[in-house]
């Protein structure tokens, strides 16, 4: 067969359809947030919504917030994703039904794990159940109180039970794309555990620790329906102050500078951390 | 494999020391859905008593019947149903054909296609609700289940193409250029040879957007009033509502995603794992 210009022209074809339409739903509103954000109904350039979404009281607890999860929610879930993967690689009897327990939350919403965490925490729940069964606590106590700390944990605990499958996912098929001879080599070598784990499978890791990292990090800015079916209004984060300032308000300017704002933080905690990983690796490799 | 010979005594401690941490871990994931599967299945009065049961003493339907005959929740369940199908025919059609060319054609402009695809996941997908509402109100689509499914086919095309692209490269291009030696044109061997071969890897596809779109619940909530999807109309209701509400319908999400991992576990690294590098 001789490729005709037909057949030259074929992939640009069916590439056309999704590039129309992401260029329609994707890339068009994501241009638009900043127009919202940034400009009045007569069009000028103002930063009157931003100085509004900064003034508002509730800002800077939501955005205090919305980093203190990520900041401790992130490492979080990579020590246990990690964990759960070496556990499975580990060859125990029945990995594969552990397998599939660990990779149960991938398909679980955050609205379905706020709920589920909720029957935990509630007041009225099962942490009080048991903590009351042992003796550890005379009457039920309050988790769930209006911006107390335990609710920042139970919010914590929810999300890193939600979201670590996949990471665990990410990280289990790294590991199996692993060259067994490399673990080998370290044993001859003298090298335990630790030490294999840290100079052979972590290095050897990387790629999928970024992909999972920048994945990660970006839904976790957005993270919304956990905290609202834990708290309530208990605890204010980004996403859920734009979610109310559209849905309570009506003020979709202000709405659309919250969008901004998760917009510029997640690419710019991409580019750090594409920046730093790679700079890591360059170095290791000189 | 991967460890160490050490003497058995040891040996054995250790061992058992990994099966606990895989035992803890496990109950720390399985052990809430337990529970509020506990509740969702108990009558009310359990439901609202203290203490909770961990052993299910009565199992009722009470609590669920009250949540699938509380006002609205049907229609919006239909709501859901509706954006999801939607948004995997969508997601499907349009980004299947893009995967086939990745995964068929040499030609310019392929990698930065590909990497331009790779990096739409750096963007926060659910706040683009916030600008469409405006653009919706003109096109008439707000307040719409096609609108939410245009939004949900956005968030899903990415990783829809970059799969159907790997499952593509699975289905042994020989296989279609023998059909095309015997007299198929391009779309008939796609049709009669490709496509069967790869409609189980498409079907896991499908299913994982039917589950993205089944669980979406922010661009849900903004773009709908009336017509919510059940997430979204939960997530309004939720603290107004009677607590036997909130866990049936917190065990009506879940349904749905542990079928999907039923079906799905044999293609979850390939969805998943393996092919986001």
């Amino acid at each position: 067969m001789k490729p005709t210009r037909r057949a030259m022209l074929e992939p640009y074809i069916l590439l056309l359809p999704s590039i129309l339409y992401l260029a329609i739903f994707f890339a068009w509103p994501m241009a638009q947030a900043f127009g919202l954000a940034f400009r009045d109904d007569a069009g000028r350039w103002t930063l009157q919504f931003f100085q509004r979404m900064v003034g508002d009281a509730s800002f800077w607890p939501a955005l205090s917030a919305t980093a203190l999860l990520v900041a401790v929610i992130i490492p979080l879930q990579f020590i246990l994703a990690l964990a759960m993967a070496l556990l499975v690689m580990a060859r125990l009897r029945g990995s594969g039904a552990l397998v599939y327990i660990y990779a149960l939350p991938i398909a679980v919403s955050d609205l379905a794990a706020g709920i589920v965490w909720f029957s935990v925490f509630t007041e009225r729940g099962y942490l009080n159940t048991i903590l009351q069964g042992l003796g550890l606590l005379e009457r039920p106590f309050i988790f769930l109180q209006y911006g107390s700390t335990w609710a920042l944990i139970a919010v914590i605990l929810a999300e890193v039970w939600r979201a670590t499958s996949i990471v665990f996912v990410i990280l289990l098929a790294g590991l199996q794309g692993i060259p067994n001879e490399y673990f080998e080599a370290a044993e001859v070598f003298g090298a335990g555990w630790f030490q294999r784990l840290r100079r052979v499978t972590l290095p050897m890791l990387r790629p999928s620790i970024q992909v999972a990292l920048i994945l990660r990090t970006i839904l976790a800015f957005q993270v919304f329906a956990v905290v609202v079916a834990l708290t309530g209004d208990g605890v204010k984060v980004l996403a859920s102050e734009a979610y109310q300032w559209y849905n309570q308000w009506r003020n979709l300017n202000v709405a659309a500078a919250y969008a901004a704002l998760i917009l510029l933080i997640s690419l710019l905690s991409t580019g750090l951390y594409l920046r730093a990983l790679r700079s890591r690796s360059e170095a290791a490799g000189a | 494999m991967t460890r160490r010979p050490a003497p058995p005594a040891s040996r054995r401690l250790s061992r058992a020391l990994v099966y606990l941490a895989a035992i803890v871990i496990a109950l720390y994931i399985a052990g809430p859905i337990y529970l509020v599967a506990v509740l969702a299945f108990s009558p009310r009065d359990v439901v609202y008593g203290y203490p909770k049961p961990i052993v299910p003493t009565q199992i009722s339907l009470e609590t669920m019947a009250f949540f699938i005959n509380s006002y609205g929740i049907l229609d919006s369940v239909k709501n859901s149903v509706i954006v999801a199908v939607l948004t995997l025919g969508l997601s499907l059609a349009i980004g299947a054909p893009a995967g086939y060319a990745l995964a068929r054609y040499v030609f310019r402009g392929s990698d930065i296609y590909r990497i331009l695809i790779l990096s739409t996941r750096a963007f926060p997908v659910v706040i683009l609700s916030i600008p469409l509402i405006t653009a919706y109100i003109t096109w008439g689509l707000d307040d719409t289940a096609l609108g939410v499914a245009l939004l949900h086919t956005a968030m899903a095309l990415p990783t829809t193409i970059l799969v159907t692209s790997s499952i593509f490269v699975g289905v042994s291009k020989d296989l279609e250029e023998a059909a095309m030696t015997m007299g198929c044109t391009r779309l008939g061997a796609f049709r009669r040879v490709a496509l069967p071969l790869a409609l189980p890897g498409l079907a896991a596809s499908a299913i994982f957007t039917f589950v993205l779109s089944w669980n979406e619940v922010f661009a849900a909530a903004i773009l709908t009033i009336q017509n919510q999807t059940l997430p979204a109309r939960l997530i309004v209701q939720l603290n107004q509502s009677p607590i036997p509400f909130r866990f049936a319908g917190g065990l009506f999400i879940l349904a749905p995603a542990i079928v999907f991992m039923l079906f799905a576990r044999r293609y979850l690294f390939s969805l998943w794992g393996v092919k986001l590098r």
